[in-house]
C-alpha cells in the first residue's frame, strides 16, 4: 500500500502486520536466500540447541520490513537500506512494521532523500529488528 | 591480493571475484517469501527488493568467500545494510561479486573475554567496472565463557 500523505520529517506509513509466522514461512525464506541454517526448519536440531523452536531468520523479518518500505516510498526509488537485529522470532508471532520519515536532504545530484526510521516489533512488545533506509523522492 | 580462503582474512583482504546473474524466478521466489505482491518484482523488468542480494552466496564457488575465522557456536550476525548506487540490480544482469574485510576490531565481554567484530561488505560491479550496490555485514564473535576453550 502506497501512503499519499505528504514526504515530511515526521509523516509515519500506516502501520502493517505480518502473521501469525508459520515455519512454513522460514522455510520458504530459506530456499529464496539460500541460507540452509536448520535452525529455522529442523525443530528437533532446533531444540537439541537450547532452543524451544525453529525461529525465524533475521533476514527474514529484514525482507518483511523491506517489503513494507518498498510499498511505501517505491521500489525503485530505495538507496540504502539498513537492519540491526534485536530479538528473536518465533513460529505464532505476530510482527508489525511501522516508519517515519526523519529526515529529507538533497543528493550531490540534487536529486531529493528521504531518510526513514523503521521498525520490526512483536507483539510482546519486544523490537524484533530496526532499522534505517534511505530513498529517492520525486517532490518532499 | 587475494587471501587464501583458510585463513581469517585480515582488514582490508579482498576475495576472489565470482559471478552472479540476477534472475526474473529468484527475484519473484524472493518477493513471495517476503510476502511481497508489488509489480516492480514481477516481469521481464523485475528489479531486486532491497535485501535480495543476500543471495548471491548461492553463486559463489567454493573456496572463493573469504574466511571470517570466527567459531561458529559464538557468531552473530549483529547488523546488514545494503546501498544501491543508482538504478537497482534488474533480471537479466550479470554482476561480479566480490568480498572485502571493511573493519575489524574487538570489545571486552560484558561478563569478561573478548567479543571480536567484522565488517564485511559484498562489492557488485556491473561488467564494466561500476559499482553497483554494496551489501555490508557485521558479524559478532562472543566472548568465550571463562575456562571454556
Amino acid at each position: 500500500m502506497t501512503t499519499t500523505a505528504p514526504l515530511v520529517v515526521g509523516a509515519q506509513a500506516e502501520p502493517r502486520q505480518f502473521g501469525p509466522l508459520t515455519t512454513q514461512m522460514f522455510v520458504r525464506y530459506s530456499g529464496a536466500s539460500g541460507d540452509l541454517n536448520p535452525m529455522h526448519y529442523d525443530d528437533v536440531l532446533a531444540r537439541a540447541a537450547g532452543n524451544p523452536s525453529v525461529f525465524s531468520q533475521g533476514m527474514h523479518q529484514s525482507a518483511l520490513l523491506a517489503t513494507f518500505a518498498t510499498d511505501w516510498l517505491g521500489a525503485r526509488n530505495v538507496r540504502r537500506f539498513g537492519v540491526r537485529f534485536r530479538e528473536q522470532v518465533w513460529p505464532g508471532d505476530i510482527l508489525t512494521c511501522t516508519g517515519e520519515i526523519t529526515g529529507i536532504d538533497t543528493a550531490p545530484d540534487g536529486t531529493k532523500v528521504a531518510t526513514v526510521a523503521l521498525t520490526c516489533t512483536r507483539q510482546t512488545g519486544g523490537i524484533a529488528i530496526s532499522g534505517t533506509a534511505e530513498f529517492g523522492v520525486t517532490d518532499a | 591480493m587475494t587471501i587464501p580462503s583458510t585463513e581469517p582474512a585480515p582488514k582490508g583482504a579482498v576475495s576472489q571475484e565470482w559471478e552472479m546473474f540476477v534472475e526474473r524466478g529468484k527475484i519473484r521466489e524472493f518477493a513471495t517469501a517476503m510476502q511481497s505482491d508489488n509489480p516492480d518484482y514481477a516481469g521481464a523488468d523485475a528489479i531486486v527488493p532491497p535485501t535480495f542480494l543476500i543471495t548471491a552466496a548461492q553463486w559463489a564457488p567454493p573456496g572463493v568467500r573469504l574466511t571470517l575465522g570466527f567459531e561458529r557456536k559464538r557468531l552473530l550476525h549483529g547488523e546488514q545494510e545494503y546501498i544501491f548506487h543508482g538504478a537497482l540490480p534488474t533480471a537479466g544482469d550479470r554482476l561480479l561479486a566480490r568480498e572485502r574485510v571493511v573493519d575489524r576490531f574487538e570489545k571486552p565481554g560484558k561478563k569478561g573475554g573478548l567479543m571480536r567484530f567484522a565488517v564485511i561488505a559484498t562489492e557488485f560491479h556491473s561488467p564494466e567496472g561500476e559499482l553497483i550496490a554494496e551489501a555490508r555485514g557485521t558479524f559478532i564473535e562472543t566472548a568465550a565463557k571463562e575456562g571454556a576453550k
